[in-house]
């Protein structure tokens, strides 16, 4: 079974970025466009990993991962934020919300996806 | 997808994020508090720095990085917008637009300007946020240290001993840790031995899944600092219990030992075989919510993608006018059927008569349905034009704004894109020399601000384009004089006032006592003129002392197809654009006025309209004596006012597809393009402005030599 990816972003040049890579490495890609959109899409497709940007519009990356931790629908599955952000105090944040981890863009294509792949138990 | 289209993707966005940056900035100019305006500045800035790191323009994340930064002030609301701020913002939106455009053809952006803006940014910032650079080498993947270090230098620090305890909360499987994984980054810290400590694992059916039982004790052997091994725990750090210590500094060793103790497989964190239940918590959870959602298929990937804020779809250019040119000649060919059918004089056969129209109407709406691809609304352009108000009021040292209206107008993006060009300029224009200095306006009592107006609306089949300046309106008296000392016009010519407006679109025309350095470009009026009329557009002028300059331009809706009549002018078959057209007379002989040698008048509701003979303009022939033989079209042209053109008859009211005949032939003057018939013959399109003013001051004034058509080869 292949291991789906979520990806929240709204930027689409990441969007097309992550799918490349990871449609590559032959995870199954979906993706949404805001908080919003995300947390819609994440019943939907019910993703083994997601990957959310924190600078969003409707909801930024610290509502999805509240909503996702908190939320009706409440998921242990990693969560990660990827971003240009770096500051320790939107670290904690995101730790505090529930994030699994933290990646500052721009990523690179084979940690990212060897990451991914750990934390969903595939073998590397 | 290749990584270039990625690039151009990225670009494409980039476009669209200057855009809403545009378009927030002058929201921000109205309304500075509004955080959900500032929220949409900052991410668009953001956005661009993210999506520039992937491709690792350096350069231009750098600049986005430190606009970003004085926006997050004002997000944050440390920071209060005022005049300044609010220029400088602007001035770095500019600055972005450059380094997102210089970036893409891969060419030197202004570092003048560049370290200007960036200066000034930075007086905005505190120390900390300069220490807080932006740097882009690093991964900074949290839960996985950095790569180690092979070569390690020499004086690196001794080899210790780390012993770990490691108790996980439930929140740690909750929040998605794998504790594998943790054990993963540890090992690639140096040799690792990790023990699971299973004593408080109950009996089986004791067993709460969802409880965290097991613990972990690890022992590390490497030269890192503990720092680092926090920063590995860094996401768990409040998830688990953890202790660290360090127990005993061990002597270096040579290589071939370490190798032999190398780490052991992390298959030894998992129980022992005796353990009753080998699968740690997490992965039982996991495994139970896989099960579910294998039955609900989830959509197709590309479907999702698509689904945005409204659903689009990228089609390249090059596909969509090739769709335009079948759907020309769909109704090229629906014509000829038509004509075919007519010439078989079928009288009782009303079907075939009902299902063509039925065909007509359906090739007219694929034929509009396509046209609606390529239309564009004119924001984007309208939007450009603010930069261009503030920059040419910056370098004039006035000041002026920009008011746009109907900017939602929707126009082909062929005449958008050569529209760019033109419309810079006569914007310019309206601020160098349209709009006065601040102090004059204050003293006539105007704003100081001056005002440029710039609308955009669709009316009878065209689009209105109109820059408007609420400056000192045109010298006229002025004009004049330069257009004599031009040599452009004889000294002692009187000239109406349009016909004095008219002289500013005159070649080699150009009113500024100095050529200043912002509009004096090269270009004139006249550029502005023949690349709107390539466009088979025009320009007019209006102006009012005191009041302001209004230019306007009109252009034909589509590019490809038009309304027209089918004419014969002089035994030869012609088209008339039908938006040109305000009535059609057929005159009788004593409805006719005589002016001059071979003027002719008509009296058209109270006033008389000048008749134009069209084969005779065209030098076909030498024009028809008696205009009672014919058809009168009545066309209003711009510089001209009402004019009566003179034809053989109308054939036909049809749609035509328009073929320049500049790309094929040459321009002709009078004439503005060529279709192709139902019968397949070729007819050239008329453009009755230039039609009327192929004649040269007639009908008032006899013309001297008869004129000629004037061909000049492409």
């Amino acid at each position: 079974m292949t291991t789906k990816v979520l990806a929240i972003d709204d930027s689409r040049t990441i969007r097309n970025l992550l799918r490349v890579s990871l449609e590559g490495a032959g995870f199954e890609y979906h993706s949404a466009c805001d908080g919003v959109e995300g947390v819609e899409q994440f019943s939907e497709v019910e993703p083994d990993v997601v990957i959310t940007d924190i600078n969003m519009p409707n909801m930024d990356g610290f509502g999805v991962i509240e909503t996702l931790r908190t939320g009706p629908n409440r998921t242990t599955v990693p969560i990660i934020v990827l971003t240009t952000e770096s500051g320790a105090d939107l670290k904690a944040r995101a730790r505090t919300a529930g994030a699994t981890g933290w990646i500052v863009k721009p990523f690179d294509d084979a940690s990212l996806v060897s990451v991914l792949r750990r934390l969903t138990g595939h073998v590397v | 997808m290749s990584g270039n289209s990625i690039r151009d993707t990225f670009f494409e966005e980039c476009e669209e994020l200057l855009e809403a940056l545009v378009e927030g900035l002058s929201s921000m100019e109205e309304d500075a508090e509004n955080l959900d305006v500032v929220n949409a500045v900052f991410r668009a800035v953001h956005s661009i720095k993210g999506g520039a790191g992937a491709f690792a323009l350096n350069r231009l994340v750098n600049f986005a990085h430190t606009f970003e930064t004085v926006m997050d002030k004002v997000r944050s609301q440390e920071l209060k917008v005022d005049e300044p701020l609010m220029r400088l913002f602007h001035r770095s939106g500019d600055q972005l637009a450059d380094l997102v455009e210089a970036a893409r053809d891969d060419r030197e952006p202004n570092g003048e300007s560049e370290a200007a803006i960036l200066a000034e940014l930075g007086t905005y910032l505190g120390e900390a946020d300069k220490e807080e650079e932006f740097t882009f080498d690093a991964l900074g993947l949290d839960f996985e240290a950095g790569p180690i270090d092979l070569d390690l230098p020499d004086d690196s620090p001794s080899l210790r001993r780390f012993d770990i305890r490691f108790k996980p909360k439930p929140s740690l499987y909750a929040n998605g840790h794998e504790p594998l994984l943790l054990f993963d980054a540890l090992a690639e810290l140096g040799a690792l031995t990790v023990k699971a400590d299973l004593a408080a694992l109950p009996e089986f059916d004791a067993f709460d899944p969802n409880d965290a039982v097991i613990e972990w004790s690890l022992s590390l052997e490497t030269t890192e600092d503990e720092t680092v091994l926090h920063e590995i725990f860094e996401f768990v750090d409040s998830l688990c219990d953890l202790d660290i210590s360090v127990t005993e500094d061990i002597p270096e060793r040579d290589n071939a030992v370490e190798v032999e103790e190398a780490p052991l497989p992390l298959a030894s964190a998992s129980p022992g075989p005796d353990a009753p239940a080998p699968q740690p918590a997490p992965a039982i959870m996991k495994a139970a919510q896989r099960s579910e959602p294998a039955e609900k298929k989830a959509a197709p990937t590309a479907a999702q993608e698509a689904k945005g804020p409204r659903p689009t779809l990228r089609v390249d250019l090059e596909r969509v006018d090739r769709l335009i040119n079948t759907v020309g000649e769909l109704i090229i060919n629906q014509a000829m059927i038509s004509q075919r059918i007519e010439e078989l004089e079928l009288p009782a056969v009303a079907h075939l008569t009902n299902e063509l129209e039925a065909y007509k109407l359906l090739a007219r709406d694929i034929q509009e349905g396509v046209m609606a691809i390529r239309a564009q609304p004119v924001k984007p352009l309208f939007q450009r034009m603010s930069r261009i108000v503030r920059e040419a009021s910056e370098a004039t040292g006035k000041k002026a704004k920009l008011v746009t209206v109907g900017d939602s107008t929707e126009v082909d993006k062929t005449v958008i894109e050569r529209l760019a060009d033109p419309l810079t300029h006569m914007v310019r224009n309206a601020v160098d020399h349209g709009l006065e200095k601040p102090a004059l306006r204050d003293e006539a009592g105007k704003d100081p601000i001056g005002s440029i107006r710039l609308s955009a609306s669709h009316r009878s089949g065209s689009v209105f384009i109109e820059i408007a300046d609420d400056g000192a309106g045109l010298n006229r008296p002025r004009i004049l004089e330069k257009a004599i000392e031009k040599g452009l016009v004889p000294p002692d010519t009187e000239l109406t006032e349009p016909e004095i407006d008219n002289l500013l679109f005159l070649p080699g025309f150009s009113t500024a006592g100095e050529v200043s350095n912002l509009s004096g470009r090269g270009v004139g009026m006249d550029v502005v003129k023949n690349a709107v009329a390539a466009l088979g557009g025009r320009v007019s002028i209006t102006s009012a002392p005191g009041v302001g300059t209004t230019f306007t331009i009109v252009l034909p809706l589509t590019l490809a197809v038009m309304d027209g009549f089918v004419i014969r002018v002089a035994d030869q078959t012609m088209v008339i654009p039908i938006s040109s057209i305000i009535e059609t007379i057929r005159p009788s002989r004593g409805d006719l006025h005589r002016i001059g040698t071979d003027g002719q008048v008509i009296p058209v509701r109270g006033a008389y309209v000048p008749i134009v003979d069209v084969a005779r303009n065209l030098g076909l022939s030498p024009g028809e004596e008696d205009a009672s033989n014919g058809v009168l079209l009545l066309v209003t042209t711009e510089q001209q006012g009402l004019a009566a053109l003179r034809v053989d008859a109308i054939h036909d009211q049809r749609q035509v597809v328009i073929k320049s005949l500049e790309s094929n032939y040459g321009a002709i003057a009078g004439v503005s393009a060529a279709t192709i018939l139902g019968d397949g013959k070729i007819a050239l399109i008329l453009d009755p402005e230039e039609l009327v003013k192929l004649q040269p001051s007639a009908p008032y004034f006899p013309a001297s030599t008869p004129p000629r058509m004037e061909l000049r080869h492409a």
